[in-house]
């Protein structure tokens, strides 16, 4: 090993010096290691979706994801993500604004009851919505007196939904909200701004990376939760499928090329959310690093940064 | 005003946030959690006791935990190994590798699901390589494990990046000046410092591969009593209108769902006591 004096030279500017030059053999390891794991758990299954799906030729893809019950599919998935994605924005704006903008008692409570659909297992998820309005539910006789029906039906798929992707927005904007303060609602409510000016025009431009963030996770498992949906969807053709419960209708009846070539469309859009969810944690670091700086800044007097 | 009760805040808003923040949670989340308990108490205790002790909700039990077991220590050792990769290595396609570890997470589990078993299927890929050694990996324990290893992997590393990336160079550095050697390094200064998150991570892992169904359906086989996990257990008496046998199997994994949220809340605690200090 060669002595440690000498190495805060070679890096002078960044204090981000190694502590000892890192053997290179060890490093390569662990970055192989990393590598191989990550490629045969990530990237392999990625390949062998889209594989599966052309093994029949791109005719045979195309008229998978062109069927009649594969649009139906689509569309019921497209209707879930609208039901369910804002009313989910609202409710984590509504309670991240509660929670980060005043005190009260049983708030940690409160935070851990919206973690709660987080840990539940999906398949529970779904059945207490059975036990509540099935044929043999608490308002099942009621329900079916009035001709309504929630299970084995959309609402219930849409309700079965909420509950799995609730906590995503207000995941995002409860300690975001909180680190912020509410020093700049306050001065502008006493320069006389009504409370949804306060909101529109204070709060969201603080807030509106991490809500952009929590959105797009909460559309991912919107459009791909299976175990919830699974419960209370009656697998009706056409009907009550989505997306992810066709794929599995197609694979249980071997129609392997077509249950991959669904799959590989919802790959695609997971790879869509990936990528807008890394661009987006992107924009919030260059925020965090321009506050940072600013803040540096005026600690060393550098006038462009203080006057901003 | 409205917000007279709560201390001293100029801000509006807080009753009709606060309104809608219960009434939603409560209709969505809390009320049909309560049908579960009420569905429980409703039971006998014989009853309960018959459905739970019965020896195919037992081995469900025992494969379930188990396997979520093995698979959120294997996340545990390659999270912390890929953590450590992805903060102190600069190699070319980092970012597209960091990027690519949320897929798990953006990736809809059926999806998983049917990828996993073309791979380790005896006809597949790894599947094929792994027979031929006489190792059965789908249709089988080993199978189940993969998959829950697949959906919770995320959890380690991300609970575990931001510790590594906050941790003070100049301590390592210091303990390096008085001459520690690396090894000693890492186990005496680095590890200390990241074992809540990757405890916290751990507990995550763990809690998200019990109550695992998508993917684990389609790789495990579900033959029961060998290959049937908890949620398939609880998804195949509802399909036998047996609301009863489902809730007395439920009940037990809601109550360690709700176990495992309080320990994860303190690990969380913990991890973030130990990076301000």
């Amino acid at each position: 090993m060669t002595t440690l004096s000498i190495q805060p030279d070679l890096t002078p500017v960044t204090s981000r010096s190694a502590v000892a030059p890192p053997s290179p053999v060890l490093r390569w390891t662990l970055i192989i290691v990393a590598v191989g794991f990550l490629g045969i758990t990530l990237i392999l299954p990625l390949a062998i979706v889209f594989v599966s799906a052309l093994e029949q030729g791109w005719h045979t893809a195309l008229a998978a994801l062109t069927h009649a019950d594969a649009r139906a599919a689509m569309r019921l998935t497209a209707l879930i993500v609208v039901i369910a994605v804002p009313i989910n924005v609202v409710f984590g704006v509504a309670a991240a604004w509660a929670i980060a903008k005043f005190e009260f008692r049983g708030k940690s409570v409160l935070v851990t009851l919206i973690d709660l659909p987080f840990s539940v297992s999906p398949v529970i998820a779904g059945m207490v919505f059975v036990l509540l309005f099935g044929a043999r539910g608490a308002f099942g006789p009621w329900l079916g007196a009035h001709g309504i029906r929630i299970i084995f039906a959309w609402p219930g798929i849409a309700l079965a939904t909420m509950f799995v992707t609730l906590p995503f927005v207000a995941r995002e904007l409860i300690p975001l909200m909180q680190a912020q303060g509410h020093e700049d609602e306050e001065a502008a409510v006493s320069l006389g701004a009504s409370g949804w000016q306060t909101f529109v025009r204070v709060t969201l431009p603080n807030i509106k990376w991490g809500l952009a963030y929590g959105t797009i996770l909460c559309t991912a498992r919107a459009l791909g939760e299976f175990g919830a949906v699974s419960v209370v969807s009656g697998h009706i053709r056409g009907e009550t499928n989505t997306l992810p419960l066709h794929v599995e209708i197609l694979y249980n009846e071997y129609q392997f090329a077509a249950a991959f070539s669904v799959a590989g469309l919802l790959v695609g859009i997971a790879l869509l959310t990936i990528i807008a969810k890394a661009a987006v944690q992107w924009r919030l670091q260059v925020n965090a690093r321009a506050s940072a700086s600013l803040i540096e800044g005026e600690m060393t007097e550098r006038v462009e940064w203080a006057s901003k | 005003m409205a917000g007279s009760k709560t201390r001293h805040s100029v801000l509006p808003g807080f009753r009709p946030t606060m309104a809608f923040t219960l009434m939603y949670l409560g209709l969505v989340v809390l009320i049909p959690l309560a049908m579960l308990a009420l569905h429980a108490v409703r039971m006998s205790w014989t009853e309960f006791a018959q459905t739970f002790t019965a020896p195919r909700t037992l081995a469900a039990y025992r494969l379930t935990l188990g396997g979520a077991l093995i698979a959120s220590c294997v996340n545990a050792v390659f999270g912390l190994l890929i953590a450590w990769v992805l903060v102190r290595y600069r190699f070319p396609g980092r970012r597209l590798l960091d990027t690519l570890v949320d897929l798990p997470f953006a990736l809809p589990t059926a999806v998983a699901g049917i990828a996993l078993t073309a791979i380790y299927a005896p006809t597949g890929l790894i599947g094929g390589w792994l027979a031929r050694l006489g190792i059965q990996a789908a249709y089988s324990p080993l199978g189940i494990v993969i998959a829950m290893a697949f959906v919770s992997l995320p959890f380690v590393i991300r609970t575990t990046q931001p510790v590594l990336e906050d941790i003070d160079r100049e301590v390592e550095e210091a303990a390096a000046t008085l001459g520690a050697s690396r090894f000693r390094t890492f186990t005496r200064v680095i590890f200390p410092a990241i074992l809540p998150a990757v405890l916290a991570g751990f507990a995550m892992a763990f809690a998200r591969a019990v109550g695992e169904y998508g993917s684990v359906v389609f790789i495990s086989g579900n033959m029961p009593g060998r290959t049937e996990i908890v949620p398939l257990l609880i998804m195949t008496r509802l399909e036998e209108y047996d609301e009863t046998g489902a809730t007395a199997v439920a009940l037990v994994l809601l109550v360690l769902s709700f176990a495992m949220l309080f320990i994860i809340n303190l690990l969380q605690l913990w991890a973030r006591r130990s990076t301000a200090a």
